[in-house]
């Protein structure tokens, strides 16, 4: 009987990586486990790393607004900047246009998103605000700044990607409207993955997958849940054995429940998009910088590859906004003042993501 | 060193005999909070006795959901060193994530699949048991069976009846992981309620209502039909408490009664 290997404690996380991945846009992260970055600074942080390799990222959409393109944008742009291959799948009739509307990595020249932690040093400490979002993160962040741009980078989404990331063989682009079943995308996801089949050895590369809107009504296939369930769980047993990493957006709402709740069991990584109403005047009362906001990311489940300890996060649930009107930044929700004593406290109840107490505030 | 869950279990016991004997243990989680800790610890305390003698236990893992390297991880920080059990025949691992993606919905191969599983665990069983072994088979889990049966629960249920005649043929334990949310939309979820009649052992795993903790992950809810109370009077008993997963162990402790 092997005795187990003694740890310091089990909140290793956030040990920096002691060896220099060989290659850049893949970082070490705990466990023997490899991380891509989703392209979203914030988004890494809040997941311990980034998508470890080997996972499978299921976003849920809201129909009311197309914010888990901001994800799958960044995520696509990220890849292929570090020069990592991707393959784009989507129900639209040329999904190739879609890569015109990837954002460009914001190079060092230009403006880069304020440095928050400065920020937070100066002035006031309001008593009310809510716990600092990096806390003793800060450390780490400053050594690693400097690392950072071989892993994860800003983006400008107000500016198209370069044309030289978007040629050559580095994209594949396949529609799934009017295929009949799914044998075809499965087919095309497994010839990509073979480049990337993981061995003993080093890794010689990364490869993403982004599938758009899985299951939107117009595919032919919408219907036959059962096919579908067949393919994730052949998509999820080959990126197991791959170096590569899958997004997979999908509209729960237009599906029966059940079948949803099937392919959110089979998601190592699942978030969840939500749109805000515009002018709604309680949320605007709730929350600071309300008006900011574009969205909310729930985060539901973080994988836990190699691990049976679950990660709990101390919010789940973060407010998408545009800073600067260019760079996708995540935070947490702060609960403006309020007069007396309020029986809930909104922002913790974040967590409880789905918690059966109704009501349209319920994060 | 014993815990609340091996108490309600009924692995606290001090005999040589494994107490899941012929027994089917359902282990319940949801998309919130995960139920595979509990195979892992059943599957460490069955290959790791506590009495060095009882070296005849054999493992045999039907894994839908994980490759090996995940649970030989998971594993060995818990203290059992799956590979090196397996080079002793006394783990036996079935890959079941390879499978073929079909070309067409068919039924027919779905359910063949599991009739030839049935098989390959039927022989393993009837080969180890040969030797004076005892056996426990571990699914993980039931929802990807279904999956790879097509929807066929007619299939997936006669598996896990078949699976039970072993029990009573051979002696062998039988758990499985299944998820729970996923039939509580359902009318009548037939599988579910079937499992839940054929196991004797009930296991769920939930969140806490007041939602997600960092230091309590969840309440596990143990409903063991065949538990005996103290005066020898057979009844059945249901546990209720809390947890908390690490790396080497998991904390299980009455509400409150945490620190």
């Amino acid at each position: 009987m092997a005795t187990p290997k003694t740890r310091a404690s089990s909140f290793s996380r956030n040990v920096p990586s002691t060896a220099a991945p060989q290659v850049p846009g893949v970082k070490s992260g705990p466990n023997g486990t490899l991380f891509l970055s989703s392209g979203i600074s914030d988004l890494d942080k809040i997941l311990g790393g980034g998508f470890p390799l080997g996972s499978l990222v299921v976003v849920m959409e809201d129909p009311e607004a197309p914010h888990h393109m901001l994800l799958l944008r960044n995520f696509m742009s990220q890849g292929l900047v570090l020069n990592q291959p991707l393959l784009y799948a989507s129900p639209a009739k040329d999904p190739r246009g879609f890569l015109g509307t990837l954002p460009s990595p914001v190079s060092s020249k230009d403006d880069k998103p304020l440095n928050r932690d400065s920020e937070q040093e100066k002035g006031l400490r309001i008593a009310w605000q809510y716990k600092k979002y990096f806390g003793e993160n800060q450390q780490n962040s400053n050594s690693q700044r400097d690392n950072k741009f071989e892993f994860c980078n800003e983006f400008d989404l107000r500016k198209p990607l370069q044309r030289q990331f978007l040629s050559g063989q580095r994209v594949e682009c396949m529609s799934t409207q009017d295929s009949p079943d799914l044998a075809a995308l499965h087919d095309r996801c497994a010839t990509f993955l073979k480049q990337f089949f993981r061995t003993d050895g080093n890794i010689s590369g990364a490869g993403r997958i982004a599938i758009q809107s899985f299951c939107a009504p117009q595919c032919t296939y919408f219907d036959k849940e059962w096919h579908v369930l067949s393919f994730i769980r052949s998509l999820r047993s080959m990126i197991r054995s791959s170096n590569a990493v899958v997004i997979l957006s999908f509209p729960p709402s237009l599906l029966s429940p059940s079948f949803s709740k099937r392919l959110q069991h089979m998601a190592d990584t699942l978030l969840s998009v939500r749109a805000i109403p515009d002018e709604d005047k309680d949320l605007a009362k709730l929350l600071t910088g309300y008006q900011d906001m574009i969205g909310l990311l729930s985060v539901h489940k973080v994988a836990r590859i190699n691990t049976q300890v679950p990660i709990i996060l101390e919010a789940a649930t973060f407010s998408i906004k545009l800073q600067k009107r260019k760079f996708l930044v995540l935070e947490c929700l702060n609960q403006a003042p309020v007069d007396g004593s309020s029986g809930t406290s909104y922002a913790t109840s974040g967590s409880c993501s789905v918690s059966s107490k109704g009501g349209s505030l319920d994060f | 060193m014993d815990n609340l869950l091996d108490r309600a279990l009924g692995l606290d016991g001090r005999g040589d005999r494994w107490p899941l004997l012929g027994k089917v243990v359902l282990v319940e989680d949801c998309v919130e909070t995960g139920g595979a800790f509990v195979v892992h610890h059943i599957i460490k305390r069955f290959l790791s006795p506590q009495p060095a003698a009882a070296s005849n236990h054999s493992l045999i893992l039907v894994a839908f959901s994980q490759p090996l390297s995940h649970y030989d991880r998971v594993l060995r920080k818990l203290g059992c060193n799956l590979v090196a059990q397996r080079d002793h025949d006394r783990f036996l691992f079935f890959d079941m994530l390879n499978l073929r993606f079909p070309d067409r919905d068919d039924v027919k191969t779905g359910s063949s699949v599991l009739v030839s599983l049935f098989e390959k665990i039927y022989n393993a069983v009837r080969a180890l048991s040969a030797e004076k072994n005892c056996i426990t088979i571990v699914i993980d889990d039931i929802a990807l069976m279904e999956v790879v049966a097509n929807g066929s629960s007619d299939s997936v249920l006669d598996f896990l009846h078949y699976c039970r005649t072993l029990t009573s043929e051979f002696d062998c334990s039988v758990v499985a992981l299944n998820h729970g949310d996923i039939y509580s939309t359902t009318e009548k979820p037939m599988l579910m309620l079937n499992l839940e009649y054929l196991s004797n052992i009930l296991v769920r795993a939930e969140p806490l209502a007041t939602g997600s903790a960092v230091d309590v992950h969840g309440q596990l809810m143990v409903f063991n039909k065949g538990e005996h109370d103290g005066q020898g009077t057979p009844g059945s008993k249901v546990h209720n408490f809390h947890f908390r997963v690490k790396e080497n162990s998991v904390d299980f402790f009455y509400p409150g009664g945490r620190g």
